[in-house]
C-alpha cells in the first residue's frame, strides 16, 4: 500500500539540485526577448506613442504597439484574467497595462529600447480608492451566478432574537508573489503555436489562447515541467502570454517573455480588498438564528472579478437563516484574481472573528460556541455533507494545543513582558472536481509511466500520483513516474481550487486499474511477472487509459474542514503580535501522502501569518498604483516570523466525492488562520481588531503600557 | 544603452585621483549600488571598485576606542569580539540589518551611504521624488506617509535614514574620517547625515570626491553598557519602523551618563539630547520617570497623517532599551 505513506517528493533531488527546468530555464535556440512597457498612468488615453527611438535601438527586432498589433478576439474574465486585451487600442485602464512590447536579440537590449519608447498620455480623472468607492458599489454576477444568496428569512432572523453582534471587518488587497516570475517561451512554426508556459493549467491555456489568437486549440501545445508556485496569478490567461505568442506568430520566431518583479504586480492580478459587514443572531444558549454576511469588494474596469467571499458562508454553522451578498467597487486597477485561499480565505476572516465576539458576548467558549451550531448537513442546499469530521478535528486541535487551560478572559495570560493569547476559528473550504484523463503504461523492463497534462506547481503530483497507481499496481512507488505538463497528453484539469488530487488522481486510479486488467489478460497476476507479460506479447509497452468525470447532480455537498488554534505573544509595551504556535487539524477525506499533505497545511498556515499580521499592497492614490513593487515594500513572513506549526489530519474515506476519497487540501492550509491569529490578539490584550494585517498602531492607540 | 567602465583600484591614491572627475563613483559590496543602477536612480559614468585596497577593511581596538576600516564588511564588525563586548550596541544593530548574506557583502563605509527606503524614491520608475530629481516634488506630501519621519523633515522631504548602525554609532559619538586628493578630515557622526531642509538630494556632508577611509568610536562606559533595539513589523530581514540606540552609565541605580539615538525617526540617526539632560539622576528602576524625561524631549516632534504611533511607540522602545542596557527590563 504505497497510498498513505509518508513518501519524500520523488522529484525533491531534481529541484535542490537545480536540475529542474523551469519555464524561464528553457532555452530555444534563436530566441527573441520580449520586454513589455507598461502603462504609468491609470486612466487616459495614448496621446502620441514614438516607437522610432526603440527601433533604432541596437538589436530590436520589432516594437509592438496599439498601432500594429493584430485585433485579437473580444474575451470574457474567466477564462481570460481579463477583459481588456493587449494592445487593442489607444484608452488605459489601469497603471501597468500593456502600452508597448519591445522584441530584441536580447534581454538587455530590449530592456533598454523598452526604455526608449516615448508614450505621451491623455490623463483623465480616476479612481483607485477602495474605501472612497464603497458608496458606488455595484451587485454584479459572480462567476455568472447571482451575488446574493439566502437561506431562511434572514430579517426576521435577525429582528427577533436575544443576542447579536454586527461588526464591519476589513482585508488588504494582496499580491501573490510566487517565486517564479511569470515566463513565456513561445515558438511559431508552419501554422502551429509551442508555448513554454508557467502556468496552472496548459489545457486552459491552449484553449483560451486559441481564443483569443482565434486559433484551432489542437495547433496550439503549452508545455511546463515545473511551476515555481502560482497560488491562483497563474491559472487564468494574461496579457503577457498572448503578447508572447502573437509576436511568435508575427515574427515567425521564437519569442521569449518573462516579466519583471515589478510587472507582478499588475500583470496577473491579486486578492481584492474587501469591506465585509457581518451580522450574527443567537439565542443566549448560543445557536445561531441567523448569519448575514455582506462583502463589498475592490474590483476593476478591466475585467469581471468578484471576489466570493461570501460563498462559504452559509455552509458553516446549522443556522436557519443565512444571506450572503456580494457587492464590487469598480476601479482603475487590474482586475483581481483569486488568490490562495480564495473564497473562504477572505470570507472567513470577518466570520470567525465575528463568532469569536458572539462567544464573549454570550460568555460561551469559543468552541463550545461552533460546536453548539455544528451541522451535519449544508443548511445551503439541504444536502448532507459527503463526509464531515470536523467535529473530531475540533476535539484533537484543542488536545493538542491545550485548548482547556485557557483562561477566558483578555489579558488573563502572561509570560513575562508578552501577554499571550490564545484565539480559535474555523477552516472550511468548498470542494471543486473537473474531468481528468489519464494514459498509463507498463515496459518491458517493469517501469511505470503515468501520462497526463497537469501541472506540479509545488503541491507533490510528481509523488502523489505515482503512489496512486503503485498502490493500485502493487509496485514500488519508485517503479513509477510521471510525465506533466503537456497538451499532447491526456487532459487534465488546471491546479486550482484544490482539485488536482481528486480529480486527476482519480483518473490515475482508473487507469492503473485498467493497466492492472490488461496485464492480468496477458497473464501476470502478480506485480514480478509485469515485465515478462510485456515481454511475451512482443510490445514495447501495455498502456491503457483511464479517466473520471464527477457525477453531474451531487447528492452531498462537498467541503473540507479544519480547526485552527493559534497563540500569539504581544509584548505589553510595544504591541507587534508575533505567532508562538499554531495547530491545525483537517479534515479532507483520504490522505494519500501524508508529509507532502503536511508541507501544503504548513505553508498554507505560513500564508495565514502572513495575511493576519504583514501582508498589504499598498495604492497610492496621487499616481493611481500600487506603490511598492517589490518583496522589500510588500511583507511575506521570514522564517523568524514562522513559528512551529503542528498539523494534522483527521483521516476518512469519503466515498461520495470520488474514487480515491480524497479532498483537496492545497487552499484549506491558508483559511481559517487570520482570525484565529486576530482571535488570539483579542485574547491577549483585550483589543479587538477587525482588520487584517494587524499592525502597530492598532494596538497602541488602545493598549495600556506599564510606561 | 547607458554603458559605464569598471575598474578596481588597488591602492587609496587611485581611488582619490579616479573619482576626484565628475561620474566616478565608488563600489564597495555593491548591495546598495547596484539596485540603484537597475532601477535608474543613478547612471554613474566609471565605477571604481575599492575592494582591492589592503587595509581598508580592518578593525582595530585600543584602550582609546575602535577604528573600523570603511571597507570592514557589517558581518566582520558584528563578529568581532572586542565589538561585541565592548559597544555591545554596535554589534547588535548590525546583527538585525539585513541578511547574513548581505552583511557578508555590506560594507560599513557602504552602509552610512545608504539612501532612504522611502517606496516614492525606490519605485521602478520615476516619481516625483525631490531624492530622485532635485525640484520634482515630495510624493509623499500627500501620499502613503506610515514610514516617514517625525523630526527634522520639510517640505521638500519627509524621508528617514534606513541604516542601523548609523542610530548605535550616533549615540556613541564616533567619528567619520574622510580622504580626498586635497586630504583628509574627520567629520563628527551627528554632523555626517542633513537633513532635507531644500536639497534633499544631499544626505551627507561628504563633497564630491571625498571617500570614507574609517569610523572611530571612542570608547566609554557607555558604550559598554549599550543596548540596540530595532522594532519592525517582520520579525528578521526588515528595515526598522523605529529604533533606539542607548548607551548608560550608572552610579549605584542613578543614572549618570546616558545616550540616546533614534532610528527611523529623521533623515538622519536622531540624537535625543534633550532627553539625555533630563535622565542625569533618575533611578533606571523607575519607568515612569524614565518616561517623563523621554517625554519631555519630543517637543519638536512633527507626526504626520499616518505615522503619528511611531512617537509613542518610540517613546516606548526608549524606556525598553534603557531598562534592558541597565539589566532591568
Ligand atoms: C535587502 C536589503 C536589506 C537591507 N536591510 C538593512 C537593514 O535592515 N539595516 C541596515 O542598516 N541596512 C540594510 N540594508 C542596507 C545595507 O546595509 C547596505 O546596502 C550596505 O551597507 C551598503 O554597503 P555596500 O558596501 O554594499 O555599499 P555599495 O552598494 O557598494 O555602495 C553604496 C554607496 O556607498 C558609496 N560608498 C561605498 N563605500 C564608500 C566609501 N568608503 N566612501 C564613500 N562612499 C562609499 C558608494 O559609492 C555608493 O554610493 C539592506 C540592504 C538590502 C539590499
Ligand atoms: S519623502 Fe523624500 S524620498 Fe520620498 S518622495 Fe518625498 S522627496 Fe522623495
Amino acid at each position: 500500500m504505497s497510498i498513505g505513506q509518508a513518501i519524500s517528493r520523488l522529484d525533491g533531488s531534481r529541484k535542490v539540485t537545480g536540475r529542474a527546468k523551469y519555464t524561464a530555464d528553457v532555452e530555444v535556440e534563436g530566441a527573441l526577448h520580449a520586454v513589455l512597457v507598461p502603462s504609468t498612468v491609470p486612466s487616459g488615453t495614448i496621446a502620441a506613442i514614438d516607437a522610432a527611438p526603440a527601433e533604432d535601438a541596437p538589436g530590436v527586432v520589432r516594437v509592438f504597439t496599439h498601432l500594429n498589433t493584430p485585433k485579437l478576439a473580444e474575451m470574457t474574465n474567466p477564462p481570460a484574467g481579463q477583459t481588456i486585451m493587449p494592445l487593442q487600442g489607444d484608452r488605459i485602464f489601469y497603471e501597468g497595462q500593456p502600452v508597448a512590447m519591445v522584441i530584441a536579440d536580447t534581454l538587455e537590449r530590449a530592456t533598454e529600447a523598452a526604455r526608449r519608447v516615448q508614450v505621451t498620455y491623455r490623463n483623465e480623472p480616476f479612481a483607485t480608492d477602495f474605501i472612497a468607492g464603497l458608496d458606488r458599489a455595484e451587485a454584479r454576477p459572480l462567476f455568472g451566478l447571482p451575488p446574493d444568496s439566502s437561506v431562511g428569512d434572514i430579517e426576521a432572523a435577525l429582528s427577533g432574537t436575544n443576542v447579536r453582534v454586527e461588526s464591519v471587518y476589513g482585508t488588504a488587497d494582496r499580491h501573490h508573489n510566487p517565486m517564479e516570475p511569470a515566463a513565456v517561451t513561445a515558438l511559431w512554426q508552419d501554422g502551429r503555436l509551442e508555448v513554454y508556459d508557467a502556468v496552472q493549467g496548459v489545457v486552459d491555456t491552449r484553449n483560451t489562447l486559441a481564443l483569443a489568437l482565434q486559433m484551432e486549440p489542437q495547433n496550439i501545445r503549452v508545455r511546463n515541467d515545473f511551476v515555481g508556485g502560482g497560488f491562483g496569478c497563474k491559472g487564468w490567461l494574461w496579457p503577457h502570454e498572448v503578447l508572447a505568442a502573437l509576436a511568435a506568430r508575427e515574427l515567425s520566431r521564437p519569442v521569449k517573455l518573462v516579466l519583471t518583479r515589478a510587472q507582478s504586480y499588475t500583470s496577473h492580478g491579486y486578492q481584492p480588498a474587501s469591506r465585509q459587514t457581518v451580522t450574527l443572531a443567537a439565542r443566549s444558549d448560543g445557536a445561531l438564528t441567523g448569519i448575514r454576511h455582506q462583502s463589498v469588494l475592490a474590483g476593476s474596469l478591466s475585467g469581471d472579478h468578484v471576489e466570493p467571499s461570501g460563498w462559504g458562508t452559509p455552509a458553516l454553522y446549522a443556522s436557519p437563516a443565512t444571506q450572503a451578498t456580494h457587492r464590487v467597487v469598480r476601479l482603475n486597477r487590474g482586475n483581481p484574481t483569486p488568490m490562495r485561499a480564495p473564497l473562504e480565505g477572505v470570507g472567513l476572516i470577518a466570520v470567525e472573528i465575528a463568532m469569536d465576539e458572539l462567544a464573549y458576548e454570550l460568555g460561551i467558549d469559543p468552541l463550545a460556541l461552533r460546536l453548539r451550531n455544528y451541522t451535519e448537513i449544508d443548511p445551503a442546499e439541504g444536502k448532507p455533507f459527503s463526509s464531515k469530521k470536523l467535529r473530531e478535528c475540533y476535539a484533537e486541535g484543542a488536545r493538542r494545543f491545550g485548548w482547556s487551560s485557557r483562561t477566558v478572559e483578555p489579558r488573563s495570560m502572561r509570560d513575562g513582558r508578552n501577554l499571550i493569547g490564545q484565539g480559535m476559528a474555523t477552516a472550511l473550504f468548498r470542494t471543486f472536481r473537473s474531468p481528468a484523463k489519464v494514459r498509463i503504461g507498463l515496459d518491458q523492463s517493469g517501469e511505470v509511466l503515468i501520462e497526463t497534462s497537469t501541472q506540479e506547481i509545488g503541491t507533490g503530483v510528481y509523488t502523489i500520483f505515482p503512489q496512486i497507481a503503485a498502490d493500485v499496481l502493487q509496485m514500488p512507488v519508485e517503479r513509477v513516474s510521471l510525465s506533466l505538463g503537456d497538451t499532447n497528453l491526456p487532459e487534465s484539469p488546471m491546479n486550482a481550487g484544490s482539485r488536482a488530487t481528486l480529480s486527476t488522481g482519480s483518473a490515475v486510479q482508473d487507469a492503473a486499474a485498467k493497466l492492472k486488467a490488461k496485464l492480468a489478460e496477458a497473464g501476470a497476476t502478480t506485480p514480478d511477472g509485469y515485465a515478462e507479460a510485456v515481454a511475451r506479447q512482443g510490445v514495447d509497452r501495455i498502456e491503457a487509459e483511464g479517466d473520471w468525470t464527477p457525477p453531474e447532480e451531487a447528492t452531498h455537498a462537498m467541503y473540507s474542514f479544519g480547526a485552527i488554534f493559534a497563540e500569539v505573544g504581544v509584548d505589553e509595551d510595544i504591541p507587534i503580535p508575533r505567532v508562538r504556535r499554531v495547530v491545525g487539524v483537517y479534515n479532507a477525506g483520504r490522505i494519500i501522502n501524508p508529509k507532502t499533505a503536511r508541507s501544503q497545511m504548513t505553508g498554507g498556515v505560513v500564508w495565514g501569518i502572513g495575511q493576519a499580521l504583514l501582508e498589504k499592497s499598498e495604492m497610492d492614490q496621487q499616481h493611481g498604483r500600487f506603490l511598492s513593487k517589490n518583496l522589500a515594500g510588500y511583507l511575506v513572513p521570514v522564517n523568524a516570523d514562522v513559528p512551529e506549526i503542528d498539523v494534522s489530519f483527521v483521516d476518512d474515506f469519503d466515498e461520495h466525492v470520488g474514487p480515491l476519497g480524497a479532498r483537496g487540501i492545497g487552499e484549506l492550509g491558508a483559511i481559517g488562520v487570520g482570525a484565529a491569529i486576530a482571535n488570539a490578539v483579542f485574547h491577549a490584550t483585550g483589543i479587538r481588531v477587525r482588520e487584517v494585517p494587524i499592525r502597530p498602531e492598532h494596538l497602541l492607540a488602545m493598549a495600556q503600557s506599564s510606561y | 544603452m547607458q554603458s559605464f567602465t569598471y575598474a578596481r583600484a588597488s591602492a587609496l591614491p587611485d581611488v582619490l585621483a579616479a573619482i576626484s572627475q565628475p561620474g566616478g563613483i565608488i563600489l564597495a559590496g555593491g548591495t546598495e549600488l547596484l539596485n540603484w543602477m537597475k532601477e535608474g536612480i543613478v547612471a554613474p559614468e566609471r565605477l571604481v571598485d575599492i575592494n582591492g585596497i589592503s587595509g581598508l577593511d580592518r578593525i582595530e581596538t585600543a584602550d582609546r576606542g575602535l577604528r573600523i576600516g570603511a571597507l570592514a564588511r557589517m558581518s566582520d564588525v558584528a563578529g568581532h569580539e572586542a565589538v561585541a563586548r565592548d559597544y555591545p550596541v554596535i554589534a547588535e544593530a548590525l546583527l538585525k540589518s539585513a541578511s547574513q548574506q548581505i552583511r557578508n557583502m555590506a560594507s560599513m563605509g557602504g552602509n552610512l551611504m545608504q539612501r532612504t527606503r522611502c517606496p516614492y524614491f525606490r519605485a521602478e520608475i520615476e516619481l516625483p521624488c525631490n531624492k530622485r530629481r532635485p525640484g520634482s516634488g515630495c510624493s509623499a506630501l500627500a501620499g502613503e506617509d506610515r514610514g516617514m519621519a517625525i523630526f527634522g523633515w520639510s517640505e521638500a522631504c519627509l524621508a528617514t535614514h534606513p541604516s542601523d548602525v548609523a542610530v548605535a554609532l550616533a549615540a556613541l559619538d564616533a567619528v567619520v574620517q574622510v580622504a580626498s586628493s586635497h586630504g583628509a578630515r574627520d567629520i563628527p557622526f551627528l554632523d555626517f547625515h542633513r537633513l532635507p531642509d531644500d536639497a534633499p538630494e544631499r544626505e551627507t556632508v561628504l563633497e564630491p570626491g571625498e571617500v570614507i577611509t574609517a569610523i572611530e568610536v571612542p570608547a566609554s562606559p557607555a558604550a559598554r553598557r549599550s543596548h540596540y533595539l530595532k522594532i519592525r513589523e517582520r520579525a528578521s530581514y526588515e528595515f526598522a519602523l523605529v529604533s533606539a540606540a542607548v548607551g548608560l552609565e550608572l552610579e549605584g541605580s542613578e543614572i549618570s551618563d546616558v545616550r540616546i539615538a533614534l532610528g527611523g525617526m529623521a533623515a538622519k540617526p536622531w540624537r535625543l539630547s534633550a532627553a539625555e539632560q533630563a535622565l542625569h539622576g533618575i533611578a533606571i528602576s523607575d519607568a515612569a520617570a524614565l518616561r517623563r524625561a523621554v517625554d519631555g524631549a519630543f517637543g519638536d516632534a512633527r507626526p504626520r497623517r499616518h505615522n503619528g504611533f511611531k512617537v509613542e511607540l518610540v517613546k516606548r522602545a526608549i524606556v525598553r532599551a534603557l531598562q534592558t542596557a541597565g539589566d532591568i527590563a
